[in-house]
């Protein structure tokens, strides 16, 4: 398990995070205008309604923006550089995450490249990373 | 007074900073607002007993029983390092409607000694807490930065349109002995040396430092029976904006619409064009924040800022001088910067700046808080209009 910071759930987070727990990312989409977004809340950050419904995505994405970050605070180990990433889901919205599986340099890291949803335990909880799609 | 809050009916009349921005383990952050805070009253030939209003992103009423005053208006603002630039228009608003007469702007900061400051970090359960801290976006450098590698790919930019920045705003803290970096520096030099987050180097992010600043706002009526009534700037226009709290939320990453919507209000309200502008202030905690707001204020077209840099356009002499202190990547940064670059524009403008530049008469200042989170724009003149 990596060191790290933990997230806390509140009650309106509670399903994203029971989600990560079953290898499952969940996001909430709108019934009523069809899209999805993120982070979760109790209505639909486009349309405001509240017909707003859970549902498991495919964690297919693309890298769009990264630091390396070369000097992470404790808990985070200070020796160990992370990919910070912003992952554009295939669904629409965009999330912070990390990239794993490959060594922390620019050369390793193709934006717009597509990249899929793994896990990270992290204290009690689970953490959804990306690591780049198999054959892309 | 009743009127309007913009077109030169308010004017910043005392304007100061602690005796250094640099560094001061000797001070608490308190003080350092009460430093900045006597100066600027002092600056403006007023007391404590002559204010009424107090605007700060401490606890406002902290600061106003500190010092000694009874205020009658309390703004306690805080959205960041451009919470400065929403207090002075909070309080051309209050001194327009008559809410306040004489209103008190202060910024204290420990940053580097950390005197007085609480704890740093989000609670796990906020927003960040749960969505950016546990993947390793817990300081600024690799919080603001991440938008960055994808406005470089649009624009086909590299790391040295970064370093450009930092070379082109040096050169003005070179000559300004208040500055905490002042060594000449290259491309090169700057590219060589140790990448804090890629694709920032250490220059390409701001210095630390323990700094003060503050600000005495009243209307210009009031500003002409004062003693430094020759030296009053006043308030053309002003805008203020966002977007979210958490960097992923930012709906274009090569575009911030907080920096789009303030200063289009603050260019409407002042009736001004970016023709007229001679001076300018971009907020910047990192290297890409000036390329994003040149190009979001509308002073370049999207994509054109880095080669406006590197054409030295934004260097003294330049067709748009800009960061004249030497910025927060040179000149102090104690965290929340939005008040030094108000101060340095007050300086360009009073005709009083380190390195001052020839003829300005009109200053644009753009903030930017809790990192492409807020935004506030002023627009400053020595001239009323």
């Amino acid at each position: 398990m990596a060191t790290g910071l933990v997230p806390s759930p509140t009650p309106e987070t509670a399903p994203f995070w029971e989600g990560t727990k079953a290898h499952e990312l969940r996001i909430q989409q709108c019934n009523s205008c069809g899209k999805f977004y993120f982070y979760p809340r109790s209505h639909c950050r486009y349309c405001n309604s509240t017909d707003v419904e859970w549902k498991t995505v495919s964690g297919k994405g693309t890298l769009a923006s990264y630091v390396i970050n070369n000097r992470p605070t404790p808990p985070f180990d200070k020796e160990t550089p992370i990919i910070v990433a912003l992952i554009q889901l295939d669904e629409g919205p965009r999330m912070m995450s990390n990239i794993v599986g490959v060594e922390a340099k620019p050369e390793n890291l193709e934006l717009d490249a597509p990249v899929t949803v793994d896990w990270e335990d992290r204290g009690d909880q689970v953490i959804p990373v990306f690591r780049f799609a198999e054959g892309a | 007074m009743a009127g309007s809050m913009h077109k030169g009916n308010i004017a910043i009349i005392g304007a100061a900073e602690t005796d250094s921005v640099t560094v001061q383990p000797d001070m608490s952050q308190l003080e350092l607002h009460a430093q900045a805070a006597q100066r600027a009253l002092s600056d403006a030939g007023l007391k404590p007993s002559d204010v009424d209003g107090i605007a700060t992103t401490a606890i406002p009423f902290e600061v106003a029983h500190h010092l000694g005053i009874k205020a009658r208006w309390l703004d306690g603002t805080m959205v960041g390092g451009c919470s400065y630039m929403l207090h002075v228009r909070h309080a051309a608003a209050a001194i327009a409607s008559g809410a306040a007469e004489v209103v008190l702007v202060t910024h204290g900061e420990s940053g580097r000694s950390r005197n007085g400051v609480g704890p740093y970090g989000a609670s796990p359960q906020s927003l960040t807490g749960q969505f950016e801290a546990p993947f390793g976006a817990t300081t600024p450098y690799s919080i603001f930065t991440v938008p960055a590698m994808a406005y470089m790919k649009k624009y086909g930019l590299d790391r040295s349109d970064l370093a450009e920045v930092v070379v082109a705003q040096r050169e003005y803290a070179v000559n300004n002995p208040r500055a905490m970096r002042r060594k000449p520096v290259t491309v090169d030099e700057i590219l060589a040396d140790s990448t804090v987050a890629y694709p920032f180097n250490k220059d390409m992010i701001c210095v630390v430092t323990d700094a003060g600043g503050a600000l005495v706002v009243t209307s210009a009526e009031r500003a002409k029976d004062m003693p430094n009534a020759d030296k009053a700037v006043y308030l053309l226009g002003s805008g203020e904006s966002h977007e979210a709290t958490l960097m992923s939320q930012m709906e274009d990453l090569t575009s911030f619409e907080g920096f789009r919507r303030a200063s289009q209000e603050a260019f409407a309200t002042a009736g001004v064009t970016h023709e007229e502008i001679d001076h300018l202030m971009c907020y910047d905690a990192f290297a890409h924040l000036p390329l994003y707001m040149m190009e979001d204020l509308g002073f370049v077209k999207p994509g054109e800022a880095a080669a406006f840099h590197k054409d030295g356009e934004t260097r003294p002499g330049g067709r748009l001088p800009t960061n004249t202190s030497g910025g927060g990547l040179s000149y102090t940064h104690s965290g929340m910067y939005g008040m030094f670059a108000i101060l340095e524009a007050v300086r360009q403008l009073r005709g009083e700046a380190f390195v001052q530049q020839p003829n300005v008469k009109t200053s644009f200042v753009q903030g930017v808080g809790f990192f492409f989170g807020a935004a506030g724009s002023l627009v400053l003149s020595n001239q009323q209009p």
